[in-house]
């Protein structure tokens, strides 16, 4: 039992094992470091909750402002969401917000307007969507889970709005933040990444003649909500009494 | 049916269709692979015209499997010996040709790798969700039926295994109709009418069925169907066919009386273009009015061969009106401004067109094989060749009630 003792009372010896000790620990913390700073990172960038039912995200689109072969709001929407792929037939690509001309036969009025995910209240992509990819953000957005889509394309034969696409083609260059991928479909998101950050959709950004207001419906300070308590307002198709969370104005 | 009973000839026959089937069955496969590994972009479908030629077969296998139940169901449930010796044929077509029309339907999904997530996520607020109860519950229901029939110890419990497979096939249908009954969005469609009309379709569509696969084993073993009975089975299908013509004929008088649906309309019945000839052409006259023609006029009734005939042009007619039912309700556009004139990048307002791809069709057809490959080995493994005891039934009455 002594020779133990003598030889871990030896000075050296101690020195040894605590530097040894020490440097394993540095060694262990360097390599942990740069894991906890990415958790730090990741905290610091999640939401501190999830959406909340308080909210209610919509927009208003006024389409008198609204010029006709304008389609700055298309084009920022496919930067940010990066639709970016070519494709032979039109009407194979993503559509996620596409540009309407209207003519009235007897009058001969015309508009303009954006048409987009109308994000209803009771939206019928939801209810059809046999696994629940389709589904409804407390806050009104609606969404495809692209985890649980299988690409049935039901919720396109029930969307009275066209509003939503298939992906035909595999694709490459995506925006990490917009996940989209070959066989499930997609719509307009009111850039939910853009939304959880504070921010306005890219489109609501991009209009040069600031014909489209994002906001809380719920909020009875909110730009949008004044507007509405004070402004006519449309729903496209309200007859199906779906209580879209964009309404136009000018139609 | 016995083995040892087959001559030389019959046995290469028998290994001959099942080749062919087997062969028709990879091609379609392998079609299924290339669409998705190239995506969806190989196909004629789009963003506008969403379900395509996969949906025509696999609507009609779907319909027909649920149809040629009711051969099987006349026996049990409503107790006509005739048709009892029927019922193993009958249940063996409805599980093949309903395999085979899901399997076409999964292979066509934009990701046919999450089989498994369709099957452990449901909501029960979608038409499709409640179908994937609906289809493994079929599958369930007539194998329990079968095996009533087919053991003899199981006999007894063949009348209400056969009404509980009558109930389901009755709820199956009304699903399926239901998948387009229950769409808001399109003019075709959002009809209470649809459901009972896919029922009606799928009794005349899968007696048409019945009867041409009947004939075929009847030939194939030297055999002649009791022209009592033919006449007995195509006089049924007659009155199928005319009720199917009677749900479309109000479904479109029902649309254009509406002011809102008769551009649709006048789309369907004028201006459709291949729509109109189909519908005209394929469903009204060489689908309904031609096989009633054979099935009623004394000329052509008696006749063995005017029967298959007519049936075998009622299944023409089902494809032609499925066809103008799936693919023309989509590509006349939808009425999202109503007493608008629309235009856009994404063919709003306008016809849109499709042409369907070979690798579709292909696997429209692999599912054609699968339900004639599984049923050539079965009607060969199983002793499924409806044996009529005629002095029976015509002691009985059976041939005359």
């Amino acid at each position: 039992m002594s020779a133990p003792q003598n030889r871990i009372n030896n000075p050296s010896r101690r020195n040894f094992i605590a530097a040894t000790a020490v440097g394993a620990a540095s060694l262990g913390a360097v390599a942990l470091a740069p894991g906890l700073h990415l958790i730090e990172v990741s905290q610091a960038s999640a939401p501190s909750a999830g959406a909340s039912s308080k909210v209610r995200w919509g927009m208003l689109i006024d389409t008198t402002k609204c010029a006709s072969g304008c389609d700055e709001c298309v084009q920022a929407c496919n930067t940010e969401n990066g639709i970016n792929e070519t494709v032979q037939d039109a009407r194979q690509g993503s559509q996620w917000i596409r540009k309407i001309d209207l003519k009235d036969p007897q009058s001969g009025r015309q508009h303009s307007l954006p048409m987009m995910c109308q994000h209803c209240e009771k939206p019928p992509c939801v209810d059809v969507c046999p696994t629940g990819a389709s589904m409804k953000r407390a806050d009104g957005i609606v969404l495809v889970d692209r985890h649980i889509c299988i690409g049935c394309r039901y919720c396109m034969m029930a969307c009275p709005y066209k509003a939503r696409s298939f992906v035909h083609q595999p694709l490459t260059e995506q925006n990490p933040q917009v996940p989209r991928g070959m066989g499930c479909v997609e719509s307009c998101t009111f850039c939910v990444q853009r939304v959880d950050r504070g921010l306005k959709p890219a489109c609501v950004e991009a209009c040069p003649e600031g014909a489209m207001t994002f906001g809380d419906l719920n909020d009875p300070n909110s730009d949008i909500a004044r507007r509405l308590a004070n402004e006519a307002s449309t729903q496209v198709r309200a007859d199906l009494k779906l209580g879209l969370g964009v309404r136009y104005q000018g139609i | 049916m016995h083995l040892e009973e087959n001559s030389l000839f019959e046995e290469n026959l028998f290994y001959l269709l099942a080749v062919i089937g087997s062969l028709i069955t990879a091609v379609g496969l392998g079609a299924a692979l290339y669409m998705e590994h190239s995506g969806h972009v190989v196909t004629g479908m789009n963003n506008q015209v969403v379900w395509g030629m996969p949906h025509v077969f696999a609507i009609f296998l779907v319909v027909a499997a649920s149809g040629v139940l009711n051969v099987a169901s006349i026996g049990s449930v409503f107790g006509k010996t005739l048709y009892k010796a029927r019922a193993p044929l009958s249940g063996l077509l409805a599980l093949a040709m309903l395999a085979a029309g899901l399997i076409i339907v999964m292979l066509d999904l934009g990701r046919a790798d999450r089989m498994i997530v369709a099957m452990t996520h449901l909501n029960i607020t979608s038409m499709f969700g409640w179908n994937t109860i609906l289809y493994p519950g079929f599958f369930a229901i007539v194998g329990i039926y079968m095996w009533t029939l087919m053991d003899r110890k199981m006999n007894p419990y063949s009348k209400p295994a056969g009404l509980a497979a009558f109930i389901w096939r009755i709820l199956l249908t009304t699903g399926t109709g239901s998948i387009f009954g229950f769409l808001v969005a399109r003019q075709a469609y959002q009809s209470a009418m649809l459901a009972p009309m896919f029922i009606i379709m799928s009794f005349a569509w899968g007696l048409a069925v019945f009867m041409i696969v009947q004939k075929a084993m009847f030939s194939w073993n030297d055999k002649q169907l009791h022209p009592q009975i033919r006449a007995r089975m195509k006089n049924l299908l007659g009155t199928f066919v005319a009720a199917v013509f009677y749900f479309v004929i109000v479904y479109h008088l029902t649309n254009l009386y509406f002011a809102k649906q008769t551009a649709f309309e006048h789309f369907i019945l004028l201006s459709g273009g291949a729509f109109t000839v189909l519908f005209w052409g394929g469903y009204v006259l060489l689908g309904t009015l031609l096989p009633l023609l054979l099935l009623y006029a004394p000329a052509f009734s008696n006749r063995s061969g005017s029967v298959f005939a007519a049936a075998s042009l009622v299944l023409v007619g089902a494809f032609s009106l499925l066809y103008v039912f799936i693919i023309g309700a989509q590509v006349f556009p939808l009425d999202i401004f109503p007493g608008m004139e629309v235009s856009s990048s994404f063919m709003d307002g306008k016809i849109d067109h499709y042409t369907p791809s070979l690798p579709e069709i292909l696997l429209g057809f692999g599912g054609i094989g699968i339900a004639f490959t599984a049923t050539a080995i079965g009607v060969r493994v199983l002793k499924f060749l409806p044996e009529d005891d005629i002095q029976k039934l015509e002691n009985s009455g059976h041939m005359l009630d």
